[in-house]
């Protein structure tokens, strides 16, 4: 990485990151990524200290897992490394006893494996190619409503927007309390050690007590009605899902609100700003619209935008040539393989026609491998599409702002002006 | 060299040759066969690389690993015919064989 062009805050960071001791190295800091300046300190450990033990003020001791390969490894081996809720779930808070949020993403086989396959079938290719033309056609009419020659939030109006509007389709929501959605996924990912801003831990669990009550009213709805192609339908009729707990119902529901929420949203904006700041693969872009195909991939590499994902070892084992214990923290920094160069070439650069774009870790590996990751990916290549013939410029006018999160990494805030 | 034919979901058939030890996956990958993705790089790790293989070539192949197993089940259309791409090496013994790919990868 060359320094020459490093604003002063990322230099900063920069020098400190390569200088200061090993051992007081700690990435899960939130300045980190609100600065986004975590990527240096990452760098130093794929070199220096790939599996890594750090002690957090937040989140108390757990591993750094930085490259690749060791990601894939703790990724494939969920005998080893759990994604069990009873144990902590799969980020690096901890939440307290009766927050734990029980949702098959934070499951370990085989209860995990009968509630994905329930899942699965709506991100199935046949339905994919059902949903396109609903998705393009609400794409459409978001961006033929953007403002022209003003400054607005592309976050608010075309990220939460479009990703809202895609929610409300795959339940089924009522279109006009869709803004609920997006409402209930930052109230799910928001954590009060971390960012003040955030509701107290009684509020929050309120909060989602009033989503699970909305969605208790759609399911004795669709339970009663024969089986339809909507996640309320398909949970509610599911042989392995009809009879959850309203716990987990509720813990599975916010799974997909998130799941299916903000990553994609965060890519929307992360996109923009990421062909933004490489007016070259803009260029590259426009001269061939061809390239969106591998355009939203790197998009997705780009962003990473769930920075880690953690497991809880259940067992004594070696990664990286360091004794990991059974019930140490383990955290995958997906946002460190992602530029791992011993796995990605020029894993620095935002490249829009590489060989083997989904070559990234964003979406994760193995059995919880994210199972709406080619819903995301149509979502932005429709987005794409539809930008290219209609804005021959978009311009960002001024810096991002992003999410407090160690987890999250997105954007509160992008301006941006539309000339015409 | 031995010799693949994949047949896409749509009836299509790509005709490939490839040095004996190449996975299933590489030789669609490599040959711009469409319908196969291999998204984790041939790691037993996202299951884009899903072929059904029947008889007689199922018979020759050696069995699901475990890995393999979890993965497939996680497939949107499992059967028992199903295999992973990158869990398989075309070898002479295999020369000729049939793969049919499912209608998607995810």
């Amino acid at each position: 990485m060359t320094t020459s062009n490093l604003s002063a805050i990322q230099q900063q960071a920069r020098d400190a990151a390569m200088s200061m001791p090993l051992d007081d190295i700690d990435p899960a800091n939130p300045d980190y990524f609100t600065h986004d300046t975590v990527g240096h300190y990452f760098e130093r450990l794929r070199r220096d200290d790939p599996v890594h033990k750090s002690v957090s003020p937040f989140f108390g001791p757990y591993w750094s897992i930085t490259k690749y390969a060791d990601i894939m490894h703790v990724d494939t081996h969920h005998d080893i490394f759990s994604s069990d809720w009873s144990r902590g779930g799969i980020t690096l808070t901890d939440p307290p006893e009766g927050e734990k949020l029980q949702m098959f993403i934070a499951m370990d086989p085989p209860r995990h494996d009968e509630q994905r396959k329930a899942i699965t079938p709506i991100v199935a290719p046949p339905n994919l190619m059902k949903m396109e033309a609903l998705i393009r056609e609400r794409t459409c009419k978001v961006l033929d409503s953007l403002p022209r020659n003003e400054t607005f939030n592309w976050v608010d109006k075309v990220s939460i927007e479009l990703t809202t509007l895609m929610l409300a389709t795959l339940f089924d929501f009522p279109l006009q309390d869709r803004r609920l959605l997006t409402w209930w996924s930052d109230v799910a990912t928001m954590n009060k050690a971390i960012n003040p801003d955030a509701l107290e831990p009684h509020e929050r669990m309120a909060e989602l007590g009033k989503m699970l009550e909305y969605f208790t009213r759609l399911w004795n709805e669709r339970i009663n009605a024969p089986p339809a192609s909507d996640l309320v339908s398909m949970l509610a009729h599911g042989p392995s899902t009809r009879n959850m707990s309203p716990l987990e119902y509720m813990g599975n529901l916010v799974l997909l609100i998130v799941g299916g929420n903000d990553t994609t949203r965060n890519s929307m904006t992360g996109g923009l700003l990421a062909l933004h700041d490489n007016p070259d693969q803009w260029a590259k872009l426009r001269a061939n619209p061809a390239l969106v195909e591998s355009l939203v991939p790197e998009i997705v590499r780009w962003q990473t935008p769930l920075a880690h994902m953690r497991r809880t070892a259940v067992q004594d084992s070696e990664v990286g040539g360091k004794r990991i214990k059974a019930g140490d923290k383990v955290a995958m920094w997906y946002l460190s393989g992602n530029r791992d160069e011993s796995a990605i070439d020029d894993p620095h650069k935002f490249i829009i026609d590489r060989a083997r774009p989904r070559q990234h870790l964003s979406f994760g590996f193995g059995i919880h491998r994210c199972v709406g990751n080619r819903l995301a990916e149509l979502q932005l290549r429709i987005l794409w599409e539809e930008i290219l013939p209609r804005f021959p410029v978009i311009e960002v006018v001024g810096e991002p702002m992003r999410v407090r999160s160690t987890f999250v990494r997105g954007f509160s805030q992008l301006p941006v002006r539309i000339p015409g | 060299m031995p010799q693949v034919t994949f047949i896409t979901f749509a009836g299509e058939h790509h005709v490939v040759d490839v040095p004996a030890g190449t996975t299933l996956m590489r030789a669609a990958t490599d040959h711009g066969v469409p319908g196969i993705d291999g998204d984790c790089g041939g790691n037993c790790a996202c299951a884009t690389c899903h072929v059904f293989i029947e008889a007689p070539w199922a018979e020759r192949l050696s069995p699901r690993s475990d890995a393999e197993e979890d993965m497939l089940g996680l497939t949107v259309d499992p059967r028992p015919t199903s295999r992973l791409g990158c869990q398989i090496r075309v070898t002479d013994v295999l020369d000729g064989i049939v793969v049919h790919l499912p209608q998607g990868q995810h």
